[in-house]
């Protein structure tokens, strides 16, 4: 096939061990995300998107089954193997924006590259490229915490975006944002979408914000209940 | 890596400033302990080494004494059985270099209208071998004065001082116990003995002037004590034995019955002072660099709480790329640089205290080079060692769980 998936999860479990036993998370999860895709993970409370996530961006191990991102077999890697995939593959965003308190914009943004050995005046360079890419010419100097929640966000999708990833994962990304702001914040997602044929993969409870992706995946109870189009979401339940 | 990874470490400390310095202030006070306290056991040490090397090396007294009266045993000195006779077969002996009787008394000196209570020593001219004691001014006196008798005098530097004054004082004649003395030379300075004494404040004459003229007693051509210089520290225990048998022989005493001399080993009463002073030196040090241990303590103390603090960064920064290794280095970083900064002050303070001690008490100090290096380099390494656990914690911290943490 001429443009490999970007990510294929096959037989994905996850269970945690409590005191009370295993409790599974996710029951064999099958799913492959071709490049340019956009798409939506919705799902209810403990349905496992948010477990799912972390899985995909690398942050937390699968108890069994096989996740390739890019071409790699995570499983196989090391830390630091694993450590560099995020570097230079996966851009993150979080709902709580998760930027560095007391350090400023263009710090924040260029977070990515000190880990990457770029030098200080690209570093930059790159980072209030990307500022002015996500619309915030002009606030390299500004503090992470001295700033608006819409512009906090759009500073941490600048990090996201810096190391030119093939995919953003995107976990609630409007969840502590206003009804105008979100649909600001979708727009710039969007628009990375379409211009820069970046992947993205959105977790979100909000149908109206589901509904700027082109695919949709409901998760209820660990398992994947429903794969296709976003038009499918007036008929699924709430 | 390193330029923004310091930036980072940095960042760190500058976000709080007073944890930072209170962290610091424990390496300053350690370091600074640990070179005050080097310094002054140092200073001690060099006193006492000064002391030893004025006394002379290889030496032995042998005091005369120990002697048995009507079944009564008296102690050293007690009875005058040294004679020149002694000295001089003692001189004989081939692990000897140099042997001189001395026969001490105290006597008031005048001088013009200055007078001077002072110690007066009968001895011969090894005296000055034996003691490895210099003449200033003048000439020491020969063999032919003892021969003679002759009333000439060598007069200690505090002599010096307190009869002349300004005057140059060879070629001068003073008074002791009334009878005139030509002074013919002036003792090189010899500072303080041992157990604290002013070694200058002395007149030496040759011996035979001392037991006939000046200080007459019962028992003709007997000497208070012998000194004797060994040739070598080697031949210390050789010549010690010697003595005794020769002297045993030339006393006429039997087998199993007690010596009524003495012979001891000043050299390694001297040693044992060195001793005490290297322990006490070495003491200071030690309980110094718990006060070091302590300041490490308080740095791994302060970075425990700061990876706990900034668990959320650590999970962020580990989200965007960190390896493990980035995380120990920031960490381990920031608790190197505390170390040595605190370290550089500690060293400042601790100089500064030692020079300052030294201005108001008079205390010997001495800094060395190599006490500052230590000092510097084990605080650096109090800064790793203690440093390399609150990293490790941190580098070692799972991506999911830290940027969980709320």
């Amino acid at each position: 096939m001429a443009s490999e998936a970007v990510i294929h999860v096959e037989r994905l479990c996850k269970q945690y061990e409590t005191a009370a036993g295993a409790v599974p998370v996710l029951r064999d999860v099958n799913l492959t995300i071709a490049p340019g895709e956009f798409v939506a993970v919705m799902g209810p409370s403990g349905s496992g998107k948010s477990t799912f996530m972390n899985i995909l961006g690398c942050l937390d191990t699968p108890t069994s089954g096989s996740y390739v991102l890019n071409g790699k077999d995570v499983g196989t890697l090391d830390t630091d193997q694993l450590a560099q995939l995020r570097n230079e593959v996966i851009g993150f965003v979080f709902q709580g924006f998760n930027l560095l308190p007391r350090a400023n914009l263009e710090d924040n943004v260029a977070l990515p590259l000190v880990y990457r050995g770029v030098t200080k005046t690209a570093r930059t360079a790159q980072a209030l490229e990307m500022l002015e890419k996500v619309g915030l010419k002009g606030y390299g100097n500004s503090m992470s915490n001295q700033i608006s929640g819409g512009q906090q966000q759009r500073a941490a999708i600048a990090r996201a975006l810096v190391n030119r990833p093939r995919l953003i994962l995107a976990d609630e990304p409007t969840g502590n944002l206003d009804t105008a702001t979100s649909r600001e914040i979708m727009h710039l997602f969007t628009r990375l979408n379409k211009e820069d044929g970046i992947t993205i993969v959105l977790v979100t409870h909000e149908h109206d914000i589901a509904a700027y992706a082109k695919r949709l995946v409901q998760f209820v109870d660990g398992r994947v209940v429903h794969d296709g189009a976003v038009t499918h979401l007036e008929e699924a339940p709430a | 890596m390193m330029g923004p990874m310091l930036a980072e470490a940095w960042h760190g400390m500058s976000a709080n400033r007073l944890r930072t310095f209170l962290t610091m202030l424990g390496m300053v006070i350690g370091v600074g302990a640990v070179i005050l306290m080097l310094a002054i056991g140092r200073g001690a040490q060099f006193q006492v080494d000064q002391s030893i090397a004025s006394m002379g090396s290889n030496l032995f007294i042998i005091l005369s004494g120990s002697s048995t009266a009507g079944g009564v045993r008296l102690g050293g000195g007690a009875a005058p059985t040294l004679t020149l006779g002694d000295a001089q077969a003692i001189a004989e002996l081939p692990s000897l270099a140099a042997v001189a009787p001395t026969v001490p008394g105290g006597a008031q000196i005048v001088y013009g209208q200055n007078n001077w209570g002072t110690q007066v020593l009968g001895t011969t001219p090894s005296y000055l071998e034996v003691r490895d004691w210099h003449i200033e001014a003048g000439y020491p006196f020969t063999d032919s004065d003892v021969r003679s008798a002759t009333r000439v005098a060598l007069i200690g530097q505090t002599v010096a001082k307190n009869l002349f004054g300004e005057e140059e004082p060879v070629g001068k004649t003073i008074r002791i116990k009334q009878s005139p003395y030509l002074v013919i030379g002036v003792l090189a300075a010899k500072g303080q003995s041992l157990d604290g004494r002013d070694q200058d404040d002395t007149i030496l004459v040759p011996v035979t002037t001392a037991q006939r003229k000046l200080f007459g007693t019962q028992f003709q051509g007997t000497v208070r004590f012998i000194m004797a210089q060994a040739t070598a520290p080697e031949a210390m225990a050789g010549a010690e034995r010697a003595i005794n048998q020769l002297l045993r022989q030339r006393h006429h005493l039997q087998e199993g019955t007690d010596s009524d001399f003495t012979v001891r080993n000043l050299t390694a009463v001297a040693n044992t002072a060195a001793e005490t002073a290297r322990i006490m030196s070495l003491m200071l040090g030690a309980i110094a660099s718990i006060s070091l241990v302590v300041g490490g303590i308080g740095i791994m103390n302060i970075m425990l709480v700061s990876v706990t603090e900034r668990t959320r960064e650590i999970g962020i920064r580990m989200a965007v790329g960190a390896r493990q290794r980035d995380i120990l280095l920031q960490f381990l970083l920031e608790a190197i640089i505390i170390s040595v900064v605190g370290c550089l002050v500690g060293v400042i303070l601790g100089v500064g205290g030692a020079v300052l001690a030294n201005k108001i008490t008079g205390t010997a100090v001495v800094i060395t080079l190599s006490s500052v290096v230590m000092a510097f380099l084990v605080a650096a390494g109090v800064g790793v060692f203690f440093g390399f656990y609150p990293a490790n914690k941190a580098a070692r911290l799972k991506p999911i769980d830290a940027l969980r943490y709320q």
